[in-house]
C-alpha cells in the first residue's frame, strides 16, 4: 500500500516507521525538517526507508510531490484540527485518494467531520475513555 | 442582517465598521484576548472572545439565526472550517471565506462555500491593470455565469491591426463590447469595426476562450 503521511510528530513518526517496517511504500510531509529527527534509527524498529519532505501538506503541489495521486491512503496527524481537516479534503475531494484518516482533536469537529463523511479520529474522546475505564474496574 | 466575522484582524475590524455604517447587526469572534478588548472598547460590546471554529463559541453567538458568516483570519484551513461549521450545524444560508493561497479557490468551492475572496489574487490583479505592457487584463469576473470581463490591448505589430471584425475569427464564447481609442468617441464595435494600434478592447469571454481571443487581437 502506498500512504502519504501529514506531520511527522511522535505519533505520525511512529506511524510511518510501523507501516515502513511492514512493507509499505510511506512518504511523510512536515513543514518542520527538524521533526525528521524522528524518523532516526532506533532498536524496536528498523531503519525508515520510506520519504521524508519538507513542506506545508495543505499545498497540493507539495502533496504531488509526496506521490498523493497515486496513494491508496493519505493520513493528517498535524497539531492543527483545521490543518487535518483541510489536507484530509484536499485527499479526498481533489485526488480521490480512498482511504483518507483525519485525527480531529476536538470531539465536536470530530463529530461533524463524521457525519460529513470523513474517516476521522479523536484522541481526546479515545484517550479520555480510556483512563476512565482503568479507573473504573 | 445578522453578520458573524470569525478574525478581528486588519480586514475583519475594517469589514465590522463598513457593516455597522450600513446598519447590519455584526458580531466578531476573535481568539486574542487584547484584540477583543481593543475592539469592544472602540465599537461597543461586538467581539467575543473565542475559536470561531469550534461549534461551542458559535452557538454561544446564536449562530442559527445568522443570515451569513464571514471568515477572515489569516489561516485559509480556519476559514474554511469555520464557513463548513456554519453551514453543515447551523444552516446558515451564506458563508464567505477569505483565502490567502488562491489554489485553494477550487477545493472551497467544491466543499459548498459560497464565496471565496482570494487577497492575493486581487492584488495581483491591480498590479498586472497598472504594467502597461501587459496585453490581456482581468477587469472583473462574472460569478455566477462564470465569464469574465477583460481588457485587451492591440500592439504595434498586431495581425488583427488594419483588419475589421468581419475579418477576425473571435472564438465562441468570446463578445467584444466595447473600443476605447484615444482621441475619439468610445465605440461598441460592429462587424466593421477596424482595429488601430493601441485600441482597448473590452471583451466578455469565458476563461476557456481567453487565450484564443487574445492570440487573435494581439498575435503577429
Amino acid at each position: 500500500m502506498k500512504v502519504v503521511i501529514m506531520g511527522c510528530g511522535r505519533v505520525g513518526a511512529r506511524l510511518a516507521r510501523e507501516l515502513d517496517a511492514d512493507g509499505h511504500t510511506v512518504s511523510i510531509v512536515d513543514n518542520d525538517a527538524y521533526s525528521f529527527r524522528r524518523l532516526a534509527f532506533s532498536p524496536e524498529l528498523p531503519e525508515f526507508k520510506g520519504t521524508a519532505l519538507r513542506g506545508n501538506g495543505i499545498d497540493e503541489e507539495v502533496l504531488k510531490r509526496a506521490g498523493i495521486e497515486e496513494a491508496d491512503a493519505f493520513i493528517a496527524l498535524t497539531q492543527g484540527d483545521n490543518r487535518n481537516i483541510m489536507a484530509c479534503q484536499i485527499a479526498k475531494h481533489i485526488f480521490n485518494v480512498p482511504r483518507v484518516i483525519c485525527r480531529i482533536y476536538d470531539p465536536l469537529r470530530q463529530e461533524l467531520y463524521s457525519t460529513l463523511g470523513l474517516e476521522a479520529i479523536s484522541p481526546t474522546t479515545i484517550i479520555s475513555d480510556v483512563f476512565k475505564n482503568i479507573l473504573e474496574s | 442582517m445578522y453578520i458573524i466575522i470569525v478574525g478581528g484582524g486588519r480586514v475583519g475590524y475594517y469589514l465590522t465598521k463598513t457593516l455597522l455604517d450600513e446598519g447590519h447587526e455584526v458580531l466578531i469572534v476573535e481568539k486574542e484576548a487584547n484584540i477583543c478588548e481593543a475592539i469592544n472598547n472602540e465599537m461597543g460590546s461586538i467581539c467575543l472572545r473565542g475559536d470561531g471554529c469550534e461549534t461551542a463559541t458559535l452557538a454561544a453567538v446564536g449562530t442559527e439565526r445568522a443570515d451569513m458568516l464571514i471568515a477572515v483570519t489569516g489561516e485559509d484551513p480556519d476559514n474554511l472550517v469555520a464557513c463548513q461549521v456554519a453551514k453543515h450545524k447551523f444552516s446558515v444560508p451564506r458563508t464567505i471565506a477569505r483565502i490567502r493561497n488562491p489554489r485553494n479557490e477550487v477545493l472551497l468551492k467544491k466543499l459548498g462555500i459560497d464565496v471565496t475572496v482570494s487577497g492575493t489574487n486581487v492584488i495581483l490583479e491591480y498590479i498586472e491593470q497598472e504594467v502597461p505592457t501587459h496585453p490581456l487584463t482581468h477587469l472583473l469576473a462574472i460569478e455566477d455565469s462564470g465569464e469574465e470581463i477583460v481588457e485587451i490591448k492591440i500592439p504595434p505589430k498586431a495581425n488583427s491591426v488594419g483588419k475589421s471584425l468581419r475579418q477576425l475569427t473571435i472564438p465562441e464564447g468570446s463578445k467584444l463590447m466595447l473600443v476605447i481609442r484615444g482621441g475619439s468617441k468610445n465605440r461598441i464595435p460592429t462587424i466593421n469595426t477596424m482595429f488601430k494600434e493601441g485600441d482597448r478592447i473590452i471583451a466578455l469571454t469565458t476563461p476557456e476562450s481567453e487565450e484564443a481571443l487574445r492570440a487573435t487581437l494581439t498575435g503577429e
